[in-house]
């Protein structure tokens, strides 16, 4: 059943990214380009979602535990660190580069346009990079100087 | 294109997930995870990519334009942003969806600050990318 879950929030995931323009990259790098020719449109896709998903998560939470499940399973991590920081420079510096995040790119893979193709290729080989570097650098050993 | 509707969708995908699962939908979180090869419960994050790639067949089908794509970037640009996106989300443990939309609606301080500075560097992403083209 979770399966089934997973596999209808991914389809409506990815019509709504299509719907709001998350997939066309010359609408991202726009909305990007606050300080060009900006195209504040996308401000509503956050609007859109964080709206509705700021009352619902509420409401959810009300519950013990979710439906199918015996408890929940929310991010537990409350440190600011350098980790998150360095992390969200390099993805928005990829992300307005080429326009797209992790979402619109894999739900593109599909339209057969190579720059997707290119980009999600490269975003999996950046990931199992990231793994082989936690695994080396950033597990225990040497933590202090990157938390 | 409607942005809010789209938002809208995607609110209710992630509610969904979190009302049934009990899960957090942050995309580069379940692809990190199917890429790795410690993590135990790879089946749900499968379907939701299957979900994911269903879902642009299904806009492909429909709207063939949605996929539109206009820019000057090279093969060489998309695959520098993709490996910077791909390490960059799993150091930073979250993107758009995760710490974006997930993560700022339980209004935790690590997203609302990840999201502010991965919007931040991407303005200048932006500049830079128009400046080395003459665009500026």
């Amino acid at each position: 059943m979770n399966g089934l879950v997973a596999l209808v929030s991914g389809f409506l995931f990815a019509l709504g990214l299509g719907i709001s323009g998350m997939t066309r990259p010359h609408i991202v790098r726009g909305f990007l380009d606050v300080f060009g020719s900006w195209d504040w449109r996308l401000i509503g896709v956050m609007g859109g979602a964080i709206g509705i998903h700021a009352i619902t998560y509420r409401l959810i939470l009300k519950r013990s535990s979710p439906i199918l499940g015996p408890k929940f399973q929310l991010p537990t991590k409350k440190d600011i660190d350098m980790r998150l920081i360095i992390g969200s420079m390099l993805f928005g510096l990829g992300w307005g580069w080429a326009g797209i995040c992790p979402g619109p790119g894999l739900v593109s893979v599909v339209s057969g346009n190579f720059s997707f193709l290119y980009f999600v290729g490269a975003m999996l080989v950046g990931m199992k990079m990231f793994q082989i570097f936690e695994q080396k650098f950033l597990n225990k050993k040497v933590r202090g100087i990157y938390e | 294109m409607n942005q809010i509707m789209g938002g809208v969708i995607i609110g209710i995908a992630a509610t969904i997930m979190l009302l049934f699962s009990g899960r957090v939908t942050g995309i580069s979180g379940i692809l990190g995870g199917l890429l790795n090869p410690k993590t135990q419960d790879k089946s749900w994050r499968l379907f939701f990519v299957v979900g994911l790639l269903f879902g642009g067949v299904t806009l492909k089908l429909l709207r063939p334009d949605f996929f539109t794509v206009i820019s000057s970037a090279s093969p060489m640009d998309y695959l520098i942003a993709g490996f910077l996106v791909g390490f960059g989300t799993l150091l930073g443990n979250g993107c758009t969806s995760g710490h974006g939309v997930c993560g700022i609606s339980r209004l935790s301080p690590r997203s609302i600050l990840a999201t502010v500075t991965f919007i931040s560097a991407g303005i200048i992403s932006v500049i830079l990318f128009k400046f080395i083209r003459g665009e500026l």
